[in-house]
């Protein structure tokens, strides 16, 4: 819409005048994309809360089965499928979409770009109240006949699509509702981001001078519009079955199960680079900083981010090798599978590159990022075992699955967020976060992660089904071995939940009392440091101008070793 | 513009590069790529179920009316070369560009009452939604366009309107195209899969 003639508004938009919104305006209804970002950074930080409240009942119910759980209770069968399916659902739609790329998208685009707000402010807003209402419509799930849905967050009929399977009648309705209008918060959000990102960046910015981490947020932006639609096609599909009477997915009417798995996959694997990019840049931004070099391999990078988001749609069918999916097809699957392995590899090694002989500060935000490359390596590997359909085929289903793309995904959403967000405290709330509570926070967390999931992979390997609530019930799954790594994951877990009160107290704190940040406390390149802690409404009095590349640390020849892009020499 | 934004400061007066197009036209063309995929969605799914099908089409259902709907068709593609001379007289900024484009209104609203018509006689004839794989995915993939080319008439409406009021942004106007081009070019598309 900025290319509507200007239109002065009477004591509005005619500069120098300011008249102080109310409460309501300005944190509820504004079109601000600082204040959207924080918008959505809060509920995405309050629905990780919910998700991992929903962990710590689950697994309390897996590692002492039958006993009654500390704010909550008992733990029926149906209560299990619930919480398991809305933690996971509520973890990637309500978490990692919502920060990764809403709250760090809107935050950084225009930041980093040196524009004053997003191109569609508007259609910026409704994402958010779209976000909202799918969170107020998720929640209203929990509380009707049946309670909310139990079929798995990836939703396979028939069990997701008959209520007599699933015993969810309405909840399993309400439950894609929610997921529909999250998609739609998306789109928006990611039109928005795509257009301001190729239309408005700041004079002298080229194509290769954006930085990483914007980059990464449009692909993924990119790749979620082009792969979303397919799963909106079979949602559309899924609701029709349940509350129509149709017959898409049922098979005993001539419907195809297989074809829902098809669909949901097609968006589901994509989906995974897509949130992965946002967390890979915002690593990509913090280890220049720390370690004070030029980023290895800029032009790699991005187009390693470019085939990895093309690759990403050729690899869906591996989460169906057991499916009843032609053997030929699961053996051009297992290829993609592994060659996409191919290019996270070389941005991880790019990543090490970038840190070999770097002047490294192991600040908390530096530590959160070496951790980030540390554990999705991990992630990444295990992977590999899964990919190939000959090993599984056998690992299929176990917690070994479970834990490898914990590995893959808790370093994306959890580990990413947390660098991201203390590297760009003191920009966006004006102060510094305490820093010896931030590394005990980020030790504790880090510790108690991989005590969670490194037993898992061994209860996996020995065969432990992810789905079943009681093991007790199945004699070979309860053994002192097997039931002492449960127990281990569960003691590790609520170390690792209450290691955040650390982090909330930190926050809380330092947002009254931590040390003032001055404009640029890192002493970085990118644009967004130029602007005051916390930026203004508008960002810039008199918005920047770029002379070079976003990684220039440690210039030889030069006094400072850093050299902001918008410094002319 | 909303309230509380500033115009962009810098529009226009930008140095060395322009923006390669306006904005509205950026995010519709963003847009059409997801509209494109979800169309392919529900296509490759009707393409599964009709090639795994036993016998095609299901017996007992009537005929899906091939000529009258290349008819309706041909109405459509019309409708948006009538779109298209409307844009190009727009950016000529000739004053009679408001004619094709109350042209390519009245076509695309001929073409959804005629395909009105159309679900009308095959619901009479025993087609519906939960008669066979044939209804439902009929009625689900023509009815999402239909509703597409509903919401785009709408659209087109609007930025008929502002044009009669003198005062269209030629991003809207080009935001409109796009929207529009997209759902007359998806439909043909449509037509070979499902009817032929």
């Amino acid at each position: 819409m900025a290319t509507r003639p200007v239109e002065i508004r009477e004591g509005h938009d005619t500069p120098g005048h300011h008249e102080e919104p109310s409460f309501f305006v300005k944190y509820l209804w504004s079109t601000d994309h600082k204040v959207i970002a924080m918008q959505y950074l809060f509920t995405g930080m309050f629905m990780a809360l919910v998700g991992g409240f929903f962990s710590y009942v689950f697994r309390m119910q897996l590692a002492w089965p039958g006993e009654s759980v500390p704010l909550w209770g008992l733990v029926t069968p149906a209560a299990y499928n619930m919480l398991i399916t809305n933690h996971g659902a509520i973890m990637i739609f309500w978490v990692a979409m919502p920060v990764l790329i809403a709250a760090f998208g809107n935050y950084l685009i225009p930041l980093m770009l040196g524009c004053d707000d997003m191109v569609f402010p508007k259609l910026n807003r409704l994402s958010y109240q779209i976000f909202l209402l799918s969170v107020v419509v998720l929640f209203s799930s929990f509380f009707v006949t049946g309670g909310g849905f139990g079929g798995a967050w990836t939703m396979y009929p028939p069990l997701s699509g008959e209520a007599a399977y699933n015993n969810t009648p309405a909840g399993q309705t309400i439950f894609i509702v929610a997921v529909a209008l999250e998609f739609v918060a998306f789109l928006l959000g990611g039109i928005n981001f795509v257009t301001t990102a190729m239309n408005s960046r700041a004079p002298g910015m080229k194509l290769y001078d954006i930085p990483m981490v914007v980059w990464m947020i449009v692909i993924a932006s990119i790749m979620f519009m082009a792969s979303v639609g397919p799963l909106v096609a079979g949602a559309v599909m899924l609701i029709f079955d349940q509350t129509l009477n149709t017959a898409f997915f049922d098979p005993t009417r001539g419907g195809d199960p297989i074809l829902w798995q098809h669909l949901f996959w097609f968006f589901g694997h994509p989906e995974v680079y897509v949130v992965l990019l946002p967390a890979v840049g915002i690593v990509a931004e913090v280890i220049t900083v720390f370690a004070r070099k030029k980023l290895f391999a800029y032009k790699t990078v991005l187009y390693t981010a470019i085939a990895t988001g093309v690759l990403s749609f050729t690899v869906w069918a591996h989460h169906q090798f057991i499916a009843g999916i032609d053997p030929r097809m699961a053996n051009i699957f297992t290829v993609t599978t592994l060659l996409i392995s191919i290019p996270i590899a070389e941005m991880m090694f790019v990543y090490i590159a970038t840190l070999y002989g770097g002047s490294i500060t192991f600040s908390t935000p530096m530590l959160w990022a070496l951790s980030f490359i540390a554990t999705f390596l991990v992630g990444g590997v295990t992977g590999i075992f899964l990919g190939a359909s000959g090993s599984d085929i056998y690992l299929h289903d176990t917690y070994f699955v479970l834990a490898h793309f914990h590995y893959t995904f808790y370093p994306i959403a959890i580990i990413g967020t947390f660098a991201g967000f203390t590297f760009w405290f003191p920009k966006m709330f004006g102060r510094h976060l305490n820093e010896t509570l931030g590394k005990i926070h980020f030790w504790l967390t880090i510790i108690a992660f991989n005590g969670i999931f490194l037993p898992l992979f061994v209860t996996g390997v020995l065969g432990d089904n992810r789905r079943i609530p009681n093991h007790q019930v199945y004699p070979e799954l309860d053994n002192p071995l097997m039931n002492g790594l449960r127990e281990v994951a569960t003691v590790f877990l609520v170390v690792m939940l209450l290691a955040q009160f650390v982090f909330f107290y930190n926050v809380v704190v330092s947002l009254v009392r931590g040390k003032k940040a001055e404009k640029n406390p890192w002493k970085s390149n990118t644009l967004e440091w130029t602007a005051d802690s916390p930026p203004p409404h508008g960002n810039w009095k008199e918005l920047p101008t770029v002379y070079r590349g976003p990684y220039e640390y440690g210039v030889p020849g030069r006094s400072e070793d850093y050299w902001p892009q918008n410094v002319p020499n | 513009m909303s309230v509380h934004t500033l115009p962009h400061p810098r529009h226009g007066v930008r140095t060395g590069r322009s923006a390669v197009m306006p904005n509205g036209v950026f995010g519709m063309l963003i847009f059409v790529v997801a509209e494109v995929m979800l169309f392919a969605g529900f296509v490759s799914a009707f393409t599964i179920m009709r090639r795994s099908a036993l016998v095609w089409p299901p017996p007992g259902q009537p005929r899906l009316p091939v000529e009258e709907t290349a008819f309706n068709t041909a109405i459509l593609v019309a409708s948006g070369v009538a779109m298209l001379l409307a844009g190009r007289a727009f950016r000529r900024h000739a004053p009679s560009a408001s004619r094709p484009l109350v042209a390519a209104i009245g076509l695309g609203a001929t073409f959804v009452v005629l395909q009105g018509r159309e679900w009308w006689m095959l619901i009479g004839g025993g087609l519906t939604l939960t008669s066979s794989a044939l209804g439902a995915f009929f009625y689900l993939i023509v009815g999402l366009h239909g509703l597409h080319v509903i919401a785009a008439l709408g659209f087109l409406v609007y930025a008929w309107r502002r044009l009669a009021r003198g005062f269209l942004p030629p991003g809207v106007m080009g935001a409109a195209e796009v929207l529009w081009l997209f759902v007359v070019a998806v439909w043909p598309f449509l037509y070979w899969r499902i009817y032929l």
